[in-house]
């Protein structure tokens, strides 16, 4: 048999779809292997989706569906940052992969959900929750319930609202019960079993909290009262003590369009910054005393105070009718030095691991602005519907984030 | 002649009564709803730390009351003012739009 022909009867036998299949297993194999380092998802409030993002090119890599109400989300993710975990506002738990770029499980916890944390050795996701009101602890890999909370307080044990629930080191969990002003640490070393500490009167109205990085001092933000209630886990026998009183002093409170948040106070230089609820200020404190050092007056309500991961630059964003702005503090001189028009309705600032960049949302011009944090310039503009959080896979291995 | 007049003038009276409300200005007005007022009570309305705003939560309120709680803030509480933003018919017409359960998120 001439080999030509030998070649014409053996073509057909090696069946095309097989020679398909192997190529793109080649093409998948050698496109899809990657790190997660550089990857971060912003949420999509109205269309409960989340967008994966990368820094490294700043590009958007997909989008993922079917979250639920993402009105109020947070994300925490796992400690090999391939799994985000999503907290909706509909009480909504999903757990998603950042490279299959799919919800792996999703389950409704609660009726109203405010956020979550994820424990020291990542085996336990906590839930904040409005209603019912509470915490409720969950394996994070199966999403399984472990343990539940519930928030009651008083007399006939009402339900309290949680909020500010952060990770501490331990193994443990802190959180503040808005309705009845109390912090509670809860020790999830057996989390099916977590042993409680209750610190009542810690002040009215607790509407958000935060862990300094180092996992040391958890501090409650208060609405119904100037002040703020500081625990040092450290010391938690000591007690709740209530730093900077009365920092609204002699001044009338403004109405509050917007919550402050405080998960990005960080600790910048030698000083926490610190929004003023109801005041057009960040507050300078003194992480060693606990005093004011100063107050820098700012073109509007703060939300977000986010230190630059280097502690040389302050960014904050504002409340309604100022949020189409963004200012920058330089921490070495304790002034505004720049401002920026991202768009309307920002809400959400979020740095790089090393801080050359910062990624920031703007809800009602349907976009997220990256920012070179040197030049100030504009890196890249990605359209995005409705966007707020912008949450980075680097937060995984940050106590209290 | 003076009754005529008046005739002649109901429909006006009626219109400026019920002057719609701009479509834009809905949309608008729609969006703060959602998404500023939805910041507290839930994007789907749904409440949070401010409370629920279905028409099923406000059957039988007053529709004063609640203009009043827009317009005015209710103070000791995290409701704040907003008839420095909004104009008095807009306000009602949110809430009347809200007591018709006539405003959802997608």
């Amino acid at each position: 048999m001439p080999a030509d022909r030998l070649l014409q009867r053996r073509v057909p036998r090696w069946p095309a779809a097989t020679l398909l299949c192997l190529w793109s297993l080649l093409c998948m194999a050698s496109g899809s292997l990657r790190g997660t380092g550089d990857l971060g998802v912003v949420i999509g409030r109205a269309d409960g989706s989340l967008t994966v993002i990368e820094t490294t090119h700043r590009t958007a890599l997909g989008r993922i569906d079917g979250l639920g109400d993402l009105s109020h989300a947070s994300v925490v993710f796992s400690r090999d940052e391939r799994y985000a975990y999503v907290f909706g506002r509909d009480g909504g738990l999903s757990k998603v992969d950042l490279l299959r770029r799919r919800v792996e499980k999703r389950i409704v916890q609660a009726g109203n959900s405010i956020g979550g944390a994820i424990s020291q050795d990542g085996r336990v996701i906590a839930v904040s929750n409005y209603e019912p009101g509470g915490v409720r602890l969950f394996d994070a890999a199966s999403l399984d319930p472990v343990a539940e909370i519930p928030a009651r307080s008083g007399e006939g044990g009402k339900r309290s609202r949680v909020v500010g629930l952060v990770d501490a080191p331990g193994d443990r969990f802190v959180f503040s019960l808005f309705d009845a002003g109390e912090i509670w640490l809860a020790e999830a070393g057996d989390p099916g079993q977590p042993v409680i500490t209750r610190f009542p009167g810690i002040g009215r109205q607790p509407y958000d909290g935060l862990i300094t990085p180092d996992g040391r001092y958890y501090i409650a933000g208060l609405f119904g009262e100037d002040g703020l209630a500081l625990l040092d886990l450290w010391h938690p026998e000591a007690g709740v003590r209530r730093i900077l009183d009365h920092y609204g002093r002699g001044e009338q409170a403004l109405p509050v369009y917007k919550m402050p948040h405080l998960e990005g106070w960080a600790r910048a230089g030698d000083y926490l910054f610190i929004p003023a609820v109801g005041h057009h200020s960040v507050l300078v404190v003194d992480p060693h005393e606990w005093k004011e050092v100063t107050r820098i007056a700012l073109h509007g309500q703060p939300v977000f105070a986010m230190a630059r991961p280097d502690g040389r630059q302050v960014w904050v964003n504002f409340a309604f009718p100022d949020n189409d702005t963004v200012q920058v503090i330089d921490v070495d001189r304790l002034e505004v030095v720049r401002e920026l028009k991202p768009g309307r309705a920002v809400l959400h600032m979020e740095f790089t691991p090393r801080g050359e960049q910062v990624w920031v949302s703007a809800r009602d011009d349907d976009r997220v602005v990256v920012y070179d944090t040197a030049t100030f310039g504009e890196l890249a503009r990605l359209p995005v519907p409705k966007p707020s959080g912008i949450f980075l896979t680097a937060r995984a291995h940050r106590i209290g984030l | 002649m003076f009754p005529i007049l008046l005739i002649l003038l109901l429909p006006v009276a009626l219109q400026a009564a019920a002057a719609p409300m701009p479509e834009g200005r809905q949309a608008r007005l729609t969006e703060l709803l959602l998404e500023d007022c939805g910041a507290c009570h839930g994007r789907t309305l749904r409440g949070g730390l401010g409370p629920a705003l279905t028409a099923r939560a406000l059957e039988g309120r007053d529709p004063e009351t609640l203009f009043l709680t827009i317009r005015d803030g209710r103070p000791g509480t995290a409701m704040p003012p907003w008839g420095p933003y909004l104009k008095e018919e807009e306000i009602r017409w949110l809430v009347e739009q809200l007591q018709r359960g006539a405003i959802h998120a997608r």
